[in-house]
């Protein structure tokens, strides 16, 4: 059967073991293979299970560690080449792992479109269709419920909005197109719709930067504390740890043992960065050198630097601030109940916009404090999590996706002289994807749109 | 009483736009044909704007004459001037539009249709449809003639019960003064045909005489020979101009003032008129802050004094059409001989029909043109020659045509008209078609005179010009490819004088080509082809060339939606035994009754769930009917 490849989790979401991806369709060797590291999968026998590692073709890295089996048609579920990735269960690997494929030519299945599959292609017997139609039925239903749950009211307007202002553009290019001789209405020019293409660029990149906060809300935001041996470094995550649920999800093998450990403040998940490190030696930079540590530190979301108030500021303090000034950081002053030594206002000048909280985690004082630093640091200083206007649910992000990229078609059309109303076909296109993600994608309002804007006819 | 008048394989009523093709098309077919209509001296009459073509109806013209249509010939050799539009735009979007002859048109067209083979042109009004079982049997005229065939083409127009309004004047009445058909009307409707009643309206004519043309703009037409056909060989060179006017701020008074007078909003008018074609009220009360409105002066033709006011379709009192004109510069003095007026009319419900534009509910019957809800010329004779098309192969049992939508706007049309059926009368625009860069002006030909010639309404001898010019495309396209162009002292002043950046190293003649400012003449000239090639062939080669990329990307998005196109759903499927499917899905499936899980995507009302169930239920019937043989 002539189909496309379809991806999907396929293991119930949540923090189990080991989570399964699967892949079906005549390429999904190909694509499994395009992101692996490891066997040659297209080479494989039928039915076999590899080991390996999951590249992230944006940024060539190592993303998982995985165990793949490859089933070859037709003696699968749906009688298609079908892949299985099994990789750490919990969001954050199952979540990239899917992103990985799609972004390698997958396609999202729809909801119960494996059955579905297996049904057409003749592996569900005749006595299952009506199950079948049952089960695309309320996967569907459910899949709109829980899509429209995860939209919050403001991300739809926000869409609607865009939308608006696309369908405004199209049909004033297509009064142009279809009422030449109209004369007031201004012509469209590539310059006004290269206005109009930027604008809605910009929100779309916007919403895919919030659909990097709603990734946060369910990966946990990478958090490292730093500070010179002695600052009370240990203090502070065990303050943080035993104020909160912690749980500690070893992650063997890649190219470094990390333990982290997840702490729910305030609604932030924060995903402790090399806290066993931290733990043993008291000190990150110490255990896993300069040049690691800097990288550790360019990938977390936050940082925690820890000052002692009973100590002057040293040089080393300096550097610290040095190195990590342009990140997301907030300025612990920690042993408040110490005599001070250390010059507060030296310390705000050098923390310049970021946050300064004073603490005394031997007494367990200043930590609501932290919490709240550290919650607003997230919302930016919206606390009310259900205020925001994210976007996270994965379909939503890949439509996303495409509106952008259909987007920069257009303009890479505009810089290329292309005529407007070819360009205005990438423009279409974009509309029609934000269409997808709130389930509206009617032609006919381009029409309507046509006669309300415009006063045309003989 | 009825006396037997004899038999055809088609009979035609009416011999308006869509009439006149759709007995053209079946006589070229082969079958016996009979053509019916009030007044022989009004075939192919322009009751409203002499004009034909404009943006997606001037490509429709252009397929109707790649599938042996008449509408682009006759307009070729009767127009006063010749347009084509959006020259500056991309080109999916351009098209031709002429300013016709209108009595010369209609002489014309019914020269063409006195020499057609097996067409019987005959004057008389139809009074009655003989149908017995759900199937059409013929048709009987007042005059108690019985005219026997298997299939008939209804295409009367706004004629069915037809009534004109003026201010508060109102009588009975087809369009321009002529008889109006009741007993068609009722019978359809005892059939059990779902009808739905329309308007729409028409301008003053004046006098040309009395329009002071010096207080108006000039709009004249080109001095490039330009053609629908590609049959056509000879130019008409003298072009006569339009003119161009504007309404005011005294005009809108008049008007708004004298709202209550109107037709339109004393409530005498019950029936739906089209948005993109308002009358001079609809636009200042939906538009009150526009301080004037476009009004063109057309011409009706070469030999007649009367001038259509395009933009002041009204029916307000013939008096009040009298005073707003007074406002208007060029038009003080203006002596109106034909005022103008709206009409209202039934028409069929467009889902009633299959998209070969049989109805659902008798056999053998056929609508086509505005009786089926649309409106413009150009749409009536599209429908009226798939009509004509399919009426034939049903009576000599030949093979019926269904074009799709990314095939050419015809497909749309119909497409929309059955599958989701319209609102108000319906016209066509490019934004309705997804593929409009496929839809092309210029590859009218290149779609459909393959299909044209399959179905015997294009000829031999055309097929092979035809073919001729695909392949001389073909080649030259295939030779630039493999040019290369080495950045010498002539190509680089050839790009320079073009306006481009000059060449770094050597590229493909294709490559330079989509270079935005570069023209198929420039490369040529650099390149040389071997052989001559006419201006159509080197057209085609620079936009296909050019576009390749976009084209590419449409075809791709065409051989998907074509999946679902072919898959066809059972003629007998019950949609009340799919287990799943939306009660709203089911009620508009079952109304709609579409051919391919394509267009049953395409009702409103049907989501994608839907879609996946209907995909399961028919998958099922074929496992069934497999395991059960």
């Amino acid at each position: 059967m002539e189909m496309d490849t379809i991806t999907a989790i396929s293991t119930p979401m949540g923090e189990g073991a080991i989570a399964i991806v699967r892949l079906s369709g005549p390429e999904a060797v190909s694509i499994a293979d395009s992101l692996f590291r490891g066997k040659d999968l297209n080479q494989v026998e039928t039915h076999t299970m590899h080991y390996g590692k999951l590249i992230d073709p944006e940024t060539g890295d190592i993303a998982e560690e995985v165990m793949v089996s490859v089933m070859r048609a037709p003696k699968t579920f749906t009688r298609e080449d079908v892949v299985e990735i099994n990789c750490h269960g919990g969001l954050v690997s199952v979540n990239r792992v899917l992103e990985i494929a799609l972004a390698n030519g997958a396609r999202l299945a729809e909801p119960g479109e494996f059955t579905k599959r297996a049904f057409m292609n003749g592996r569900i017997d005749l006595s299952q269709a009506e199950a079948v139609m049952d089960l695309i039925r309320a996967k569907t239903d459910r899949a709109m419920n829980v899509a429209l749950k995860q939209m919050d009211g403001r991300l739809s307007h926000l869409i609607q909005d865009l939308r608006q202002k696309l369908l405004e553009t199209l049909a004033h290019v297509e009064v142009n197109i279809d009422y030449p001789e109209y004369d007031d209405v201004e012509e469209m020019s590539n310059e006004m719709m290269r206005e109009k293409t930027r604008e809605v660029l910009q929100e779309v990149e916007q919403l895919l930067e919030t659909a990097r906060q709603g990734k946060i809300l369910r990966e946990g935001l990478g958090t490292a504390i730093i500070g010179r041996p002695n600052v009370g470094k240990s203090s502070l995550m065990n303050a943080l740890v035993h104020e909160n649920k912690a749980i500690v999800t070893e992650v063997p093998g890649t190219t470094r043992d990390v333990i982290e450990e997840y702490v729910n403040v305030r609604g932030v998940p924060l995903r402790l960065i090399d806290t066993a490190g931290i733990r043993e030696t008291e000190d990150i930079v110490e255990r896993i050198g300069v040049e690691r540590s800097r990288q550790v530190l360019q990938e977390a979301d936050l940082i925690l630097l820890v000052l002692n108030y009973g100590d002057e500021l040293t040089e080393e303090d300096k550097k610290l601030f040095e190195a990590v000034n342009d990140l997301n950081i907030i300025v612990i002053v920690n042993k408040m109940d110490l005599d001070p030594k250390l010059d507060l206002e030296e310390v705000k000048r050098l923390a310049g916009d970021h946050p300064v909280i004073s603490t005394a985690l031997i007494r367990e004082e200043g930590i609501d404090q932290l919490e709240n630093a550290i919650a607003d640091t997230f919302f930016e200083g919206d606390l009310d999590a259900g205020d925001m206007t994210y976007v996270s649910n994965v379909r939503h992000v890949q439509l996303l996706k495409q509106a952008k990229q259909a987007l920069e078609d257009a303009q890479n059309g505009m810089d290329m002289d292309v005529p407007i109303d070819v360009v205005q076909i990438d423009v279409t296109r974009t509309w029609e994807l934000l269409g997808e993600i709130i389930g509206d994608a009617v032609h006919e309002s381009l029409i309507d749109q046509l006669f309300s804007q415009f006063c045309l006819g003989k | 009483m009825t006396y037997n008048a004899g038999h055809y394989d088609v009979i035609v009523i009416g011999a308006g736009h869509a009439g006149v093709e759709a007995g053209l098309a079946a006589a070229k077919r082969g079958a016996k044909t009979l053509m019916l209509t009030l007044n022989l001296d009004l075939v192919a009459f322009m009751p409203c704007n002499p004009s034909i073509g404009g943006p997606a109806k001037g490509v429709v013209v252009r397929e109707i004459d790649a599938l042996g249509g008449a509408m682009g010939k006759v307009i070729d050799k009767t127009h006063i001037q010749m347009r084509l539009l959006n020259t500056r735009k991309g080109p999916a979007v351009r098209a031709l539009r002429a300013q016709a002859d209108k009595p010369l048109y209609i002489k014309e067209m019914k020269r063409v249709l006195e020499s057609q083979e097996n067409l019987t042109l005959r004057q008389g009004m139809v009074e009655k449809l003989l149908v017995e079982d759900d199937e059409i049997k013929g048709v009987v005229t007042e005059t108690k003639a019985a005219y026997y065939a298997p299939t008939v083409i209804v295409t009367t127009g706004t004629f069915m019960r037809g009534r004109v309004i003026i201010g508060d004047l109102s009588y009975e009445s087809g369009p321009n003064n002529q008889r109006t058909s009741v007993s068609l009307s009722e019978q359809l409707e005892e059939l059990g045909i779902e009808m739905v009643r329309f308007k729409t309206g028409t301008p003053m004519r004046v006098n040309s005489r009395t329009i002071d043309y010096s207080k108006t703009e000039i709009q004249p037409g080109e001095e490039e020979p330009r053609f629908f056909s590609y049959e056509t060989t000879e130019f008409i060179t003298d072009q006569i101009p339009c003119w161009l006017t504007y309404t005011n701020e005294e005009t809108h008074k008049i008007i708004n003032d004298n709202l209550g007078l109107s037709a339109m909003y004393s409530g005498m008018i019950k029936g739906t008129g089209p948005r993109y074609c308002p009358s001079i009220e609809d636009k200042i009360v939906r538009f009150n802050d526009k301080p004037r409105h476009q009004i063109f002066l057309e011409p009706e033709g070469r030999d007649t004094e009367e001038v259509y006011v395009q933009g002041l379709s009204t029916s307000l009192p013939e008096y009040i059409q009298k005073e707003m004109m007074e406002t208007v510069p060029g038009l003080e003095k203006a002596e109106i001989m034909r005022a103008g007026y709206a009409i209202e009319y039934d028409s069929v419900v467009p889902t009633t029909l299959w998209p070969t534009l049989e109805t659902k509910k008798i056999g053998g019957l056929f609508t086509a043109g505005q009786i089926n809800g649309t409106s413009g010329y150009e749409e009536a004779a599209g429908q009226g020659l798939m009509a004509g098309i399919n009426a034939a192969a049903k009576a000599l049992d030949l093979e019926t045509l269904i074009l799709d939508r990314s095939q050419s706007y015809i497909g749309v049309m119909i497409d929309d008209l059955v599958t989701k059926g319209t609102d108000e009368p319906y016209r066509l625009l490019t934004s309705r078609a997804e593929f409009r860069l496929m839809l092309r002006h210029d590859n009218a030909d290149l779609r459909l005179t393959e299909i044209g010639h399959k179905i015997g309404t294009i000829s031999d001898e055309r097929y092979e010009r035809f073919l001729e010019k695909k392949r001389l495309i073909e080649e030259e396209k295939q030779r630039l490819e493999n040019v290369i162009l080495k950045p010498t002292e002539e190509v680089q002043a050839a790009i320079e004088a073009s306006g481009g950046s000059p060449l770094k190293e050597a590229v493909r003649a294709t490559d330079l080509l989509r270079r935005p400012e570069m023209k198929y003449d420039v490369i040529a000239k650099l390149t040389p082809s071997e052989v001559s090639l006419s201006d159509e062939v080197e057209e085609q080669v620079e936009i296909q060339v050019k576009y390749t990329g976009y084209i590419k990307k449409a075809l791709d998005q065409i051989e998907r939606m074509r999946k679902m196109e072919t898959k066809t759903i059972p003629e007998d499927i019950d949609y009340d035994e799919i287990h799943g499917l939306a009660t709203e899905a089911r009620d508009r499936l079952k109304q709609v009754r579409p051919l391919s899980v394509g267009q049953a995507s395409r009702v409103s009302g049907v989501n994608p769930a839907d879609v996946s169930i209907l995909l399961v239920y028919i998958e099922q019937g074929n496992i069934a009917r497999v395991s059960g043989e």
